[in-house]
């Protein structure tokens, strides 16, 4: 197998704070990769370094082979790579389905022209994005607000309808942060059988999640940050087992 | 299929159209036709700016630079060199459009106060040029537009027409070119915002970052809705300009900028129909308060406070929730 995601030696500094150091690890196709550590440890900065949010000081990421260490977030999603935010990303302003069609942009591509007679082939189009996009909200369990306003929705079915948006744009590899975050062992049992489903859809899945126990039923391999740098990185059992990372978590 | 009708996404566009065909039997002499003229022209333009403001999420403190430019292309191609006045329209449109892209390419990376700064800053340039170039638009004292003329066929304010059959007077067919101009600008807004186009434009305003994620390169979009808005401006600057029959630097003013960006929000930010009764509204005003003269100001002022403390969302979304409302206590009740 060849990895999907490949990340060498980065590094990221705010001033003289290093929230990433020294940072490399790969991430093969179909896996879900899980990157764990206690807070401020860099999890969500190592996210925003994959995804372009932010530009690495030193280091490389590479995207199926191609380097991407200078892309712009829209450049990634027009290669296979999309993802959720801790703090939720969702427009207001919007309706809850079309915050799904949004993420079919890339598959939508019309011309001015056509937008502004509003031609037939633009009206199948929508039709078509709309009815992927209401499949999509079922699928991920917020089907009861096709017609709802994303402001008239719980922050549950937000953190769902974030991710019915990542995959509406039928990413390669989906790059969840802390998704689980907030929501009560019910809901967090349902999105447990979610990642499940999207990994076994052959879609690459990357978690920061704290929540241990789904992290450790889920995950094909993980990364354990702490201080911005990599303390051990293995499959559940070899990090549950690792001393470096019992110390880190119980202050040992 | 009344129904149907009332549930199609055209409803508001088709009960525009009947308000102004309704309109003429409420308007007794030629100064109501010149005011619902200018007003319908400023709405056009109006709806324009409300894609950048209300549904991008951006600002323009200066969009009246656009709308002075237009008019003026129009003013010295038609008068100056004898163009006809749809080449000019056209031409003028696309030069327009394209400063507003060379322009628009760096300032569009600011945001808030220091768009609003810049915005201010090209509205400010635009006018001084159009203030100082006196040979070519004849500076503040400004210069003399010919009438609207397509192949021939010239339509001026003081012209007398017949259409089919009926004697009509030139600012009659000037409200009726004018009603016909709104139309097809709202009609265009309408299927802009509905579309890949228009969501990509409101999520720049709900959320650039999740809309940079899912693909969308937020620059772009916000640069190609600055263009439109700008052409929007222009194309009604040009009609401004005909009508008129003789245009000032007053046309690309501040004053004029600040009146379009409170039309809309004083009519509702992102609300197509709202901001076209915004520009009602704020037209108006000024000849409903002619008779407090020297407190006209304040009054104005003071409305303007009291519809941003009040109704915060602007005037036609507040109208429609309290209706909204009304109708499902009224429901409720008889349930």
């Amino acid at each position: 197998m060849t990895a999907l995601v490949e990340v060498k030696g980065l590094d990221k500094a705010f001033g003289g704070v290093h929230a990433v150091e020294g940072v490399s690890f790969s991430v093969e196709a179909g896996q879900v990769y899980s990157v764990i550590g206690p807070n401020g440890a860099g999890k969500t900065t190592l996210f925003n370094l994959i995804t372009g949010l932010y530009t690495p000081s030193k280091g490389q990421i590479l995207l199926n082979g191609e380097s991407t260490t200078r892309l712009e977030p829209n450049q990634l999603a027009e290669r296979g790579m999309c993802r959720t935010f801790q703090q939720m990303q969702i427009c207001m302003n919007m309706t809850a389905i079309e915050n799904v069609m949004l993420g079919r942009h890339l598959q939508l591509k019309s011309s001015l022209f056509t937008t502004l007679f509003r031609l037939p082939s633009l009206r199948r189009n929508e039709a078509a994005a709309h009815k992927r996009a209401a499949d999509l909200m079922e699928y991920v369990g917020c089907g009861d607000y096709l017609e709802a306003e994303a402001t008239a929705m719980s922050y549950g079915a937000l953190k769902r309808l974030e991710i019915a948006r990542a995959l509406a744009a039928e990413p390669k590899v989906i790059l969840l942060d802390e998704p689980a975050a907030g929501l009560n062992a019910t809901e967090t049992a349902a999105l447990e059988e979610l990642i499940g489903k999207i990994a076994e859809q052959g879609i690459t899945v990357m978690l920061v999640e704290h929540d241990m126990k789904l992290v450790m039923g889920i995950s094909d391999r993980l990364l354990v940050l702490n201080y911005g740098r990599v303390l051990a990185e293995g499959t559940p059992e070899e990090i549950r087992e690792n001393p470096d990372v019992i110390a880190a978590y119980l202050g040992g | 299929m009344l129904n149907g009708f009332m549930q199609s996404r055209l409803r508001g566009l088709i009960v525009l159209a009947l308000i102004l065909i309704i309109l003429p039997a409420f308007l007794g002499n030629p100064f109501h036709y010149e005011l619902a003229t200018q007003i319908a022209i400023i709405a056009a333009t109006v709806v324009g700016l409300n894609l950048l403001v209300g549904f991008a999420g951006q600002i323009s403190l200066g969009h009246a630079g656009f709308f002075g430019l237009g008019a003026y292309f129009t003013g010295i191609a038609t008068g100056t060199y004898g163009w006809s006045s749809l080449p000019a329209l056209v031409v003028g449109a696309i030069a327009v459009g394209f400063i507003a892209w060379i322009v628009g390419r760096p300032i569009l990376r600011l945001k808030g106060h220091y768009l609003s700064m810049a915005t201010l800053a090209v509205g400010f340039i635009i006018a001084i040029i159009l203030n100082n170039e006196r040979a070519i638009t004849g500076g503040p004292d400004g210069m003399p537009v010919p009438a609207f003329e397509v192949f021939g066929w010239e339509l001026s304010t003081f012209g007398q027409y017949s259409l089919f059959g009926l004697e009509i007077s030139g600012v009659q067919a000037w409200y009726i070119l004018a009603s016909v101009v709104l139309l097809m600008a709202v009609w265009f807004a309408l299927n802009l915002i509905e579309s890949p186009i228009g969501r990509a434009l409101r999520s720049v305003k709900g959320s650039e970052v999740a809309a940079s994620v899912v693909g969308v390169d937020t620059a772009k979009y916000k640069s190609l809705v600055f263009v439109i808005s700008a052409i929007y401006a222009s194309v009604m600057g040009s009609l401004y300009a005909h009508f008129q029959g003789f245009i000032t630097p007053a046309a690309a003013s501040f004053e004029f900028s600040i009146l379009f960006i409170t039309m809309v929000v004083l009519g509702g930010m992102g609300s197509t129909f709202g901001v076209i009764l915004g520009a009602v509204v704020l037209k108006l005003l000024p000849q409903v308060l002619a008779d407090f003269q020297e407190l006209e100001t304040v009054m104005f002022g003071l409305i303007l406070m009291l519809t941003m403390i009040f109704m915060p969302t602007g005037l036609l979304p507040t109208l429609t929730a309290v209706v909204a409302k009304r109708m499902r206590k009224k429901s409720g009740g008889e349930a």
